[in-house]
């Protein structure tokens, strides 16, 4: 067990990829403070989770909206929960050619990618500190390292976590706070389902291991970061994409 | 009298000075061992000391040893 002892929030923890990284976190022995918008959908998915380390959490945090976070924040530091890693897992992705991009949906993807992952980050330090370390673990894309027709407000979106996660880990390696991203490629989630069919194909054959990534495979690369086998590793962007070419 | 003291032992761990160079004129950036990294440590060796939980304004405005007692008489304690 990797995490026993070990509080991990993870936001956006009801589906996909966050709620993946909640069962293999819990598995190896983390309390897991769930969050998302939906508390119904985050207590059916983390109801069944073995407890090692506590019981888990689930708080109502839409990463969009500050209060929020910072209520959650103060409610954590009450009740003595002092987290050792956050993942900043919630993200929306929504493709259209720079043409026909109206403002609100850059508005839309920049607040809940960016801003949802920046804001937690912040509201992490601190209790970080209290720890005398910690992992904060953001998810980019590999749109965000290389780009994709369709997606220059994604992309960009993922760019700034990239820029954002190699800044903050020079900002707070002297504190022992690591700062990580991964990169997942093409991922079987709801997400990626409601791509068009034929970026999906297309997307399908750029990928050298012939199959999409599964949410397990992202979620053991954030297992290895917000462990101790990770200690000396900050300021990295972790491809997980089969080799996929685009 | 009793929580000036208790305050200047919060600097000194956190800031690693002598309590007989903390004063009401210290400010933040005014020596090299005050600087935006030692200052989160200060916040937090602050809370943990005085149990309270500082507001993200109070954390910027905490710009002197002078300044920190004020911020901290909103949280109810006395100097």
């Amino acid at each position: 067990m990797l995490l026993i002892n070990k509080t991990c929030l993870i936001t956006g923890s009801s589906k996909g990829i966050g709620r993946e990284i909640c069962k293999l976190f819990a598995e190896n022995g983390a309390k897991i403070i769930a969050t998302g918008r939906n508390v119904k959908d985050i207590n059916d998915s983390i109801s069944d989770l073995p407890c090692f380390s506590g019981p888990h959490i689930v708080y109502k945090m839409d990463v969009t909206k500050e209060d929020e976070v910072i209520d959650v924040f103060n409610d954590l530091n009450m009740t003595k929960n002092n987290i050792n890693c956050i993942v900043n897992n919630a993200g929306i992705m929504e493709d259209a050619t720079l043409q026909m991009v109206k403002s609100d949906l850059i508005d839309r993807i920049f607040t809940t990618n960016v801003f949802g992952t920046i804001i937690p980050s912040k509201n992490s330090i601190k209790p970080f500190l209290k720890n005398r370390g910690g992992s904060i673990i953001n998810l980019s894309s590999i749109i965000g390292t290389n780009g994709n027709h369709g997606q220059t407000i994604y992309g960009s979106s993922k760019s700034a976590i990239i820029g954002f996660t190699k800044s903050l880990s020079k900002e707070l390696a002297p504190l022992n706070i690591r700062v990580n991203a991964i990169a997942p490629g093409f991922i079987d989630t709801d997400m990626t389902r409601g791509m068009d069919p034929k970026f999906y194909e297309k997307n399908l054959k750029s990928i050298g291991m012939r199959r999409l990534g599964t949410p397990n495979d992202v979620a053991k690369v954030a297992l290895f970061l917000a462990s101790d086998l990770s200690l000396y590793v900050t300021g990295q962007i972790i491809g997980v994409d089969g080799g996929m070419i685009i | 009298m009793e929580n000036t003291l208790k305050l200047k032992n919060s600097f000194s761990v956190a800031l690693n000075l002598e309590i007989d160079n903390i004063n009401d004129n210290l400010a933040y950036q005014s020596i090299s061992e005050w600087d935006s990294i030692s200052h989160m440590i200060l916040i937090s060796q602050i809370e943990e000391d005085f149990d309270v939980s500082l507001d993200t304004d109070d954390v910027i405005n905490m710009s002197s040893f002078a300044i920190t007692k004020e911020i901290l008489s909103k949280y109810h304690i006395k100097f």
